[in-house]
């Protein structure tokens, strides 16, 4: 158990340091590397909980796309460091309002937590002992019927983020060449093709 | 517990073996290899030009478009995986339950694909 709580003391530390370094890098590209490394400190984190199938997600989901994405978004704005460095103090209220926000709401759920002793067992799906059942066959058997219009929710949000991603940025190119291949496949060589047969000396016509 | 962390112990192995030979490579180029930078050295190389422009210049929208959906079906596959563990456990409803979501994402789907949102030219 002692090597657990060294890996829960490893993960801890590099999750705040990964975490710093997002807030603290210049450059947005590597601000976006270190996010990387704080999801996957998070996902060790997960492990140590017992919570495999969050950490897989965390692993598969945030890493394998999420940061992708902030990679892309970051390197199709065209940032220029210096402009984004100029409003800082402009919107440094606004952020440190909606950090205080989530600070308050963190607190009040950690502390709600601590101080009163029965807030687990008061829970409407309490955790389950890992050494009986997988966190996965513990989150399937609720997510699908007692959490149903929740989970439906979840599609109609995906659905949602589907056709509005598409209506935002799909633009249909004028003047692009498309290859056709049902066209070309019905193509027949009698359609474009006259084979003439021309007598020497007359030419053609 | 401690059976499942001890299942993840070689993974948390692996992880340390990897941060060390990163490290170690790179800490090793540092040291052994030779380097003695001038400016024409580390100026930035174009085929014998001078560089035309800067790096940074901006994406066709539409790599966003498809990494979007690549998430969006990826979410989707993370929610079919404790619905496969337990589906003996949460019986017919649970199926149909799965059903419907996958029936909405299908819409989502069929429209992207007839819009052609998933042609490249």
């Amino acid at each position: 158990m002692i090597a657990a709580a060294i890996a829960f003391y490893v993960f801890a530390t590099m999750a705040v340091i990964g975490g710093l370094n997002v807030i603290f890098q210049r450059n947005p590209v590597h601000s976006v590397l270190w996010l990387i490394l704080t999801f996957f400190n998070a996902a060790g984190l997960f492990v140590i909980l017992g919570a495999e199938f969050v950490a897989m997600i965390l692993v598969v989901v945030y890493v394998g796309a999420v940061a992708v994405l902030f990679l892309f978004v970051v390197m199709m704005l065209d940032i220029n460091i210096t402009v984004i460095r100029e409003g800082i103090h402009k919107y440094v209220w606004a952020g440190l309002l909606v950090g205080g926000v989530l600070l308050a709401e963190l607190v009040t759920v950690f502390t709600s937590w601590v101080m009163f002793d029965d807030a687990a067992s008061l829970s409407t799906a309490p955790t389950p002992d890992p050494n009986v059942i997988t966190n996965t066959e513990a989150l399937g058997n609720i997510l699908y019927t007692d959490y149903v219009y929740l989970f439906q929710a979840a599609g109609i949000i995906l659905l949602v983020a589907m056709i509005g991603s598409i209506v935002l940025t799909y633009r249909t190119r004028t003047g692009v060449r498309k290859q056709v291949i049902a066209d070309q496949v019905a193509r027949r060589p009698s359609d474009t093709l006259e084979m003439v047969k021309v007598e020497s000396g007359k030419g053609l016509q | 517990m401690e059976e499942l962390l001890t299942e993840y112990l070689p993974i948390l192995i692996f992880i340390g073996i990897a941060f060390g030979l990163a490290f170690a490579i790179v800490a090793a180029s540092l040291l052994v290899a030779p380097s003695n930078p001038d400016p024409e050295k580390t100026s930035t190389y174009e085929c014998g030009f001078e560089a035309f422009d800067d790096t940074r210049s901006k994406f066709d929208v539409r790599f966003y478009l498809v990494a979007i959906l690549f998430i969006i079906f990826d979410l989707e596959v993370a929610f079919l995986f404790p619905w496969a563990v337990s589906l003996s456990g949460i019986g017919i409803f649970g199926f149909w339950s799965m059903m419907i979501f996958l029936g909405v994402l299908t819409i989502g789907f069929i429209y992207e694909w007839r819009k052609g949102a998933l042609e490249w030219e």
